[in-house]
């Protein structure tokens, strides 16, 4: 069990290291967010901007114009809500290469409540054209999508959450920034996952494998743009298609699996996520659990489906 | 179960005199505010102690010290006075002096932070009676007051806005927006204070992100300004006093403060405590030096 925003901090030192043009921002979250080991390494390339991450974000677009790499980071909430419109505006519209680079999404920020959950995030991202979105499931994948982000030309959104979540990758994490990946086969039912949401759909799966029905679950850690050829291939295979990820059921993964399905081929889905509602505060399993953020949760859509 | 007592109001009048009994009481009210903040936290287990235990005075004068004019037995009571907290985090205080008010049952911080609690890690207004406004998310407080301010104002009477705010909050853009809108709109019933500790999560606000000169700054702005030591209760109740007597414009009480006030380690600690909570060994050191 580790955190997603660990494996930020982590590669964002070897970024240092590896890309002198790589430089990180924070509003007064450095410690949360990770990006202590990086300031103290690079105190130069390193800028505090206190609390004020509408500020932060067109400050980092401006120095994307001079050739940096900047990290933008705060909680998901703040960057991208507060500053929604420096990202939409000055991110976006010139197409500049700024990582908006958040931690502490979803319900699983756990007791600091509703106002500091951000379940909304991924529709606020992915609607801005030329936004790429990208939302790991683990230590290993942060790790690998973080180097990966950085590599990358143009905005990405990349969501991270706070508390340790299970290793999906033990061994190798092939990670390529829209390509998804397909962790089990099986042709009764597809769970399309991201986040902390793909350790429980292998829980569901092994359940579901027990009353002897075959699940395919992948990994869809990049939500713009999304991988419709594995889609395809799903839905073909499968027919019954589930998807689940920290976030609100409208605009989110699920929203983006459904536009394309739509179009490609009209296939019955269900959401797991919340129900269109804000979180509350509480331990982040037992949030996950009251708002059927689980493998149980997960189960039951696919009953639904099956 | 605490027992408080209050100071006389005069709706005639919005002079509050402090008298050496009230300012005794006060004292007393503000240490048990103190312990509760101490032990709603320890039990959460996360939560902010430092802001909270910093701004149990002026909690104490506005609550107790006759100021904000409410009804716990009817918190929608349209005459009331408005307290918002755009500083969200630092609720413990604010749910202490709610409770010892009566708006909830004192059982009700125990289950702080907890699933399915009516006390949530920030302000929510309709999970909490007492709570004015939901706020959490920095900066959004100062621009609802203004709303309220301009609300009440044309509604007709006397009723007061007091918004309090933190001192890294400032930073933000919003509450910029809010001061000028609230200057522009001559708000003399609106009173916001700052909460100058001069500490915030990742350190001293003044190293973080200087904010000063923030007197200069409100005064601009077209705000009557004070500073005060916020630990002072002849200090705090002449301010609130002033901005009563002030007309035309809105008041700004910047009141310094140290974080953690009250507990020697947060004390010295400062900003380490904006957001940590004292474990069981540290929390009895804390209650045993606030007399609990
Ligand atoms: C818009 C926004 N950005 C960031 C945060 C996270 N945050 C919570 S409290 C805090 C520091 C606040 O500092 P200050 O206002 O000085 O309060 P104090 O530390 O004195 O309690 C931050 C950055 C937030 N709640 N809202």
């Amino acid at each position: 069990m580790k955190a997603t925003r660990d494996a930020f901090g982590a590669a964002l030192l070897e970024l240092g290291k590896e890309n002198p043009n790589v430089v990180a921002l924070t509003a007064d979250l450095g410690e949360s967010v990770k990006t202590g080991e990086f300031a103290r390494a690079f105190p130069q390339r390193f800028f505090q901007m206190g609390i004020a991450e509408a500020n932060m974000t067109d400050v980092a677009a401006g120095m994307a114009t001079c050739g940096k790499i900047p990290f933008a980071t705060t909680f998901a909430m703040f960057g991208t809500g507060r500053a929604w419109e420096s990202v939409r505006n000055t991110v976006g519209y010139p197409h500049l290469n700024v990582k908006i680079a958040c931690t502490h999404s979803g319900l699983s920020v756990g007791e600091d409540g509703a106002s500091h959950q951000m379940l909304e995030d991924v529709a606020l991202m992915r609607v801005i054209p030329g936004m790429t979105v990208v939302v790991p499931c683990d230590y290993p994948s942060a790790f690998a999508a973080t180097k990966a982000v950085a590599a990358w030309k143009g905005p990405v959104y990349l969501r991270l959450g706070r508390p340790a979540v299970k290793i999906v990758y033990e061994k190798e994490c092939p990670f390529t920034i829209g390509k998804g990946n397909l962790l089990r086969e099986g042709g009764d039912i597809a769970i399309v996952a991201n986040g902390p949401l793909v350790a429980f759909a292998l829980e569901a799966a092994d359940e579901l494998a027990k009353q002897g029905i075959k699940a395919s679950v992948a990994d869809f850690h990049t939500v713009k743009p999304l991988d419709t050829e594995l889609l395809l291939a799903l839905a073909n295979k499968c027919k019954r298609i589930v998807t689940a990820e920290e976030h609100n059921v409208i605009g989110g993964l699920g929203g983006a699996v459904s536009e394309a399905l739509a179009k490609l081929r009209p296939t019955p889905v269900r959401f797991v996520g919340t129900q269109d509602t804000f979180g509350e505060s509480g331990k982040p399993a037992d949030l996950w659990k009251k708002y059927g953020l689980d493998a149980t949760g997960i189960l039951k859509a696919c009953k639904e489906l099956l | 179960m605490l027992t408080m007592t209050t100071a006389e109001t005069s709706t005639m009048s919005r002079e509050i005199r402090l008298t050496d009994a009230l300012q005794t009481d006060l004292k007393e009210t503000a240490r048990k505010l103190r312990v509760e903040v101490i032990k709603m936290l320890a039990k959460a287990g996360s939560g902010h102690p430092g802001g909270s235990l910093g701004m149990a005075d002026i909690f104490a004068s506005l609550y107790f010290g006759g100021w904000l004019r409410h009804d716990p037995k009817n918190p929608l009571w349209e005459g009331r006075d408005r307290l918002v907290l755009s500083n969200g985090h630092i609720c413990p205080i604010l749910y202490a002096s709610l409770a010892a008010r009566g708006y909830f049952p004192a059982e009700w911080m125990a289950s702080l932070r907890q699933v399915d609690a009516h006390l949530q890690g920030h302000p929510a207004m309709h999970k909490t009676p007492g709570v004015e406004l939901s706020t959490g998310s920095l900066g959004h407080g100062v621009c609802g007051a203004v709303g309220m301010a301009l609300a009440l104002r044309a509604d007709g009477g006397d009723r007061r806005v007091y918004c309090l705010t933190g001192d890294g909050e400032l930073q933000e853009g919003l509450p910029w927006e809010g001061f000028m809108s609230a200057a522009h709109y001559k708000l003399d019933n609106l009173t916001v204070i700052v909460d100058r500790n001069d500490a915030q999560i990742d350190g001293k606000t003044t190293d973080i992100m200087n904010i000063e000169p923030l007197g200069d700054k409100f005064r601009a702005w077209g705000f009557h300004t004070i500073a005060i030591n916020g630990h002072d209760f002849s200090q705090i109740f002449a301010a609130l006093n002033e901005a009563e007597r002030t007309k035309g414009k809105p008041t700004c009480i910047v009141a310094i403060t140290q974080m953690g006030k009250g507990v020697s380690y947060m004390e010295k600690e400062g900003y380490k405590w904006h957001g940590k909570t004292p474990n069981a060994e540290l929390a009895a050191v804390a209650l045993k030096e606030l007399g609990a």
